[in-house]
């Protein structure tokens, strides 16, 4: 069988095709399919032409072997030091021998491919930051799941999400009566305590448009709220747009190029029909890294940059609380130990490693860094789509170790995390490990500890 | 055959070095692209060449970057290799001597005993990452053959040259083996992984720009 009906080389286009996916529990029927699945290899090898230029195709050359990036792996230290797990012999036993053998490899050695890009990588970019040559083994890999995505080998889970951006332009179905619906009867229920706080939806030129995860909007609606009283205290003029609120991108993890064009065309037309000043991301990592660092090139854009300026949560709650814009009420200040999770979409792979200490300034007693922190710091263990995928469970389980010794070691017993990814690993760390720790987004600290002006004070 | 090998041999084994490193360079950055590699290398080339400087300059200084200090022993091997296999063969008066005679050119030498430290100090650090290639299961399992005949051939370059300096009986053999040994490696530099000796540069420029154009160096620099 050279394509099956759930595992092929063409992405989800229908919702049909969709459905279909979601019903092969486990994804039973469709890595069965993968078995039988046939390699391209000419397309694989013409691709490979096509779009392996200089910096890739240097970097397989040169790679010294000289092991430096071996301990600058999360992943090779928890799997014990298996050598197997050294960043440059994970690529090089893969796209290296792709490249090699001019694409002529076999189903088998596909599927290990895919195991190895999905499993034992979470491009969270600190290899390359190790290594003398500047050698990012998870620039490599994102770009063999590209690959691999093309020639159909791609996680279950990550089809699927990306078939949802494809159909939804959202990591889930989410539609957008769903999303507005959602605000709508969200607002409602909060105004019984905050009499005029409102969810501006399509406001033009307003200072702030605000995206999100998904998520948000189909399984914590109250992360919205959360963020409309901020900015209601903050007194922003603020607005989401009703269709490209959504900055999210599967598509990135699953390697699926095409789907994060079109993902981030339908943000970027948002900002630019309602034309806001700047635009804020959710406590988001890797929707952040999708919508602010790559999107530009995936949609062409030549300066690198979204159509108007973007900020991430981080960034303007530092600015708010430094402004005076925010004020918080020092009796009400952390007063337990805590630690922040710098997560690499944001901090390595952005730049934004001050934001959050100057947060934790405000609102913390007793703020312990991590070691290491900032750009330097480990992934949490599920970045890179390995949270989602079912087949890689246990392979999570044991990554995940590694962010539980550097929370033990600060001996604190709360962790804020400001990014979905971050916190979920976190919050299965807490249930795999149980180390009696607390993990929390930033919202929910803020909103407990705000001080509010008199005249947004809900009536006695 | 010592002639011949310092005549006009010589000067097409360095014709073959500078012009095939150049080429490999001139080819490295046409070969980039903004697309591809997703970094804005023109629109924003103020922010990048910040962040190519930066990420040079910092790995070229010992214990400069945060994984120089995590390896300081390998570290020191590392620098202690490098630094004579860069600065006595540029310096050493036999070799600007003969540099001088053939095209004119003149520059200041080092001292002997500096030059015979350095080498020494390079062959025996060169020993010790060879031994670390095989010691280490994660160096280990990436080695091949190539990594080890570079390795072979460059401490084989060290040694004779060292034992060409000190004018014993045999000194004819260890200077040819030397002087043949120096063309091996000016005619494999361009096509082998000594090409390094030039792509160093352009990958951590790249990296570097990468850094300072799109992650985060337009608001901070990255830690290297
Ligand atoms: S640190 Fe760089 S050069 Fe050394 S083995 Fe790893 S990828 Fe290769
Ligand atoms: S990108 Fe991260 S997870 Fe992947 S090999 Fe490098 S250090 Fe390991
Ligand atoms: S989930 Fe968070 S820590 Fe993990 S790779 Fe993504 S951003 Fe980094």
């Amino acid at each position: 069988m050279p394509e099956g009906k759930l595992c092929n080389k063409k992405p989800v286009s229908t919702r049909e095709e969709l459905d279909a996916l979601l019903a092969d529990s486990n994804g039973r029927q469709y890595y069965a399919e993968m078995e039988q699945l046939d390699v391209d290899s000419d397309a694989l090898w013409a691709t490979i032409q096509k779009t392996m230029k200089s910096r890739l195709k240097t970097w397989l050359e040169i790679c010294a072997h000289c092991g430096l990036c071996a301990d600058s792996c999360f992943l090779y230290t928890v799997n014990e030091k298996d050598p197997t797990q050294v960043p440059s012999y994970k690529i090089q036993s893969t796209l290296g021998e792709i490249v090699r053998r001019k694409g002529k490899v076999s189903n088998e050695f596909m599927r290990m491919c895919m195991d190895t890009a999905w499993s034992k990588c979470t491009c969270c970019n600190r290899c390359g930051t190790y290594c003398p040559y500047g050698i990012d083994m998870g620039v490599m890999f994102s770009y063999l799941r590209g690959l691999l995505h093309s020639q159909g080998f791609v996680p279950w889970e990550l089809k699927i999400g990306s078939g949802m951006h494809r159909l939804f332009r959202a990591q889930m179905d989410v539609t957008v009566e769903d999303f507005v619906d959602t605000c709508q009867w969200m607002v409602e229920e909060a105004q019984e305590e905050w009499p005029c706080l409102e969810i501006p939806i399509d406001k033009e030129d307003a200072d702030i448009v605000y995206m999100i995860n998904a998520r948000e909007a189909k399984h914590y609606p109250e992360d919205i709220v959360e963020a409309a009283i901020l900015f209601h205290i903050a007194g922003e003029n603020w607005t989401m747009p009703s269709v490209g609120w959504e900055m999210t991108s599967l598509a990135m993890f699953a390697g699926d190029w095409e789907a994060c064009k079109m993902q981030v065309e339908t943000i970027y037309s948002a900002m630019e029909r309602l034309r806001p000043k700047r635009m804020v991301a959710t406590e988001c990592g890797h929707a952040y890294r999708a919508t602010v660092i790559e999107g530009p090139y995936w949609a062409g854009r030549p300066d690198g940059k979204p159509p108007v300026e973007c900020i991430h949560y981080v960034e303007w709650v530092a600015e708010a609380l430094e402004t005076g814009k925010l004020k918080i009420d020092p009796t009400k200040k952390i007063k337990e130990p805590v630690t922040v999770q710098d997560s690499c979409n944001y901090v390595r792979n952005a730049g934004l490693r001050e934001c959050t200490r100057i947060i934790m300034k405000h609102i913390a007693e007793d703020f312990r860094e991590m070691a290491p922190c900032k750009e330097h710091n480990y992934c949490c263990g599920g970045g890179g789509g390995f949270n989602g995928i079912g087949r890689y469970r246990k392979q999570r389980n044991i990554a995940l170790k590694m962010k539980r010794e550097q929370i033990l070691a600060t001996g604190a017993k709360l962790v804020v995390a400001p990014c979905h990814n971050c916190w979920d690993a976190i919050r299965d760390l807490e249930e795999e490990y149980q180390i009696g720790i607390k993990w929390s987004f930033l919202k929910p600290l803020l909103i407990k500890m705000v001080e509010v002006p008199p005249h947004l004070r809900p009536e006695e | 055959m010592y002639a011949l090998l310092t005549g006009p041999l010589l000067w097409f084994s360095f014709a073959v070095f500078f012009i095939g490193l150049g080429v490999r360079v001139v080819l490295y950055f046409r070969g980039l692209d903004w697309r591809l590699d997703r970094v804005a290398y023109t629109t924003q080339l103020p922010y990048g060449l910040k962040g190519a400087w930066r990420s040079v300059y910092k790995w070229l200084i010992p214990f400069g970057t945060h994984s120089w200090r995590e390896k300081p022993v390998f570290t020191l091997a590392f620098f202690v290799f490098h630094i004579g296999l860069v600065v006595v063969p540029l310096f050493l008066e036999g070799h600007v001597v003969m540099i001088r005679n053939g095209i004119g050119l003149s520059w200041p030498t080092l001292p002997q005993g500096l030059a015979d430290f350095l080498a020494i100090a390079a062959f025996l650090a060169g020993v010790g990452i060879g031994i670390r290639r095989f010691a280490l299961p994660e160096v280990r399992i990436l080695t091949d053959f190539k990594d080890v005949a570079l390795l072979v051939l460059t401490l084989t370059l060290l040694a004779s040259g060292i034992m060409a300096a000190r004018h014993t009986e045999s000194y004819m053999t260890w200077l040819t083996l030397h002087v043949l040994c120096g063309h091996v490696v000016l005619l494999a530099a361009p096509f082998t992984k000594l090409a390094h000796i030039a792509l160093f540069f352009c990958t951590r420029i790249q990296l570097g720009m990468d850094f300072g154009i799109k992650r985060g160096g337009m608001k901070t620099n990255f830690d290297w």
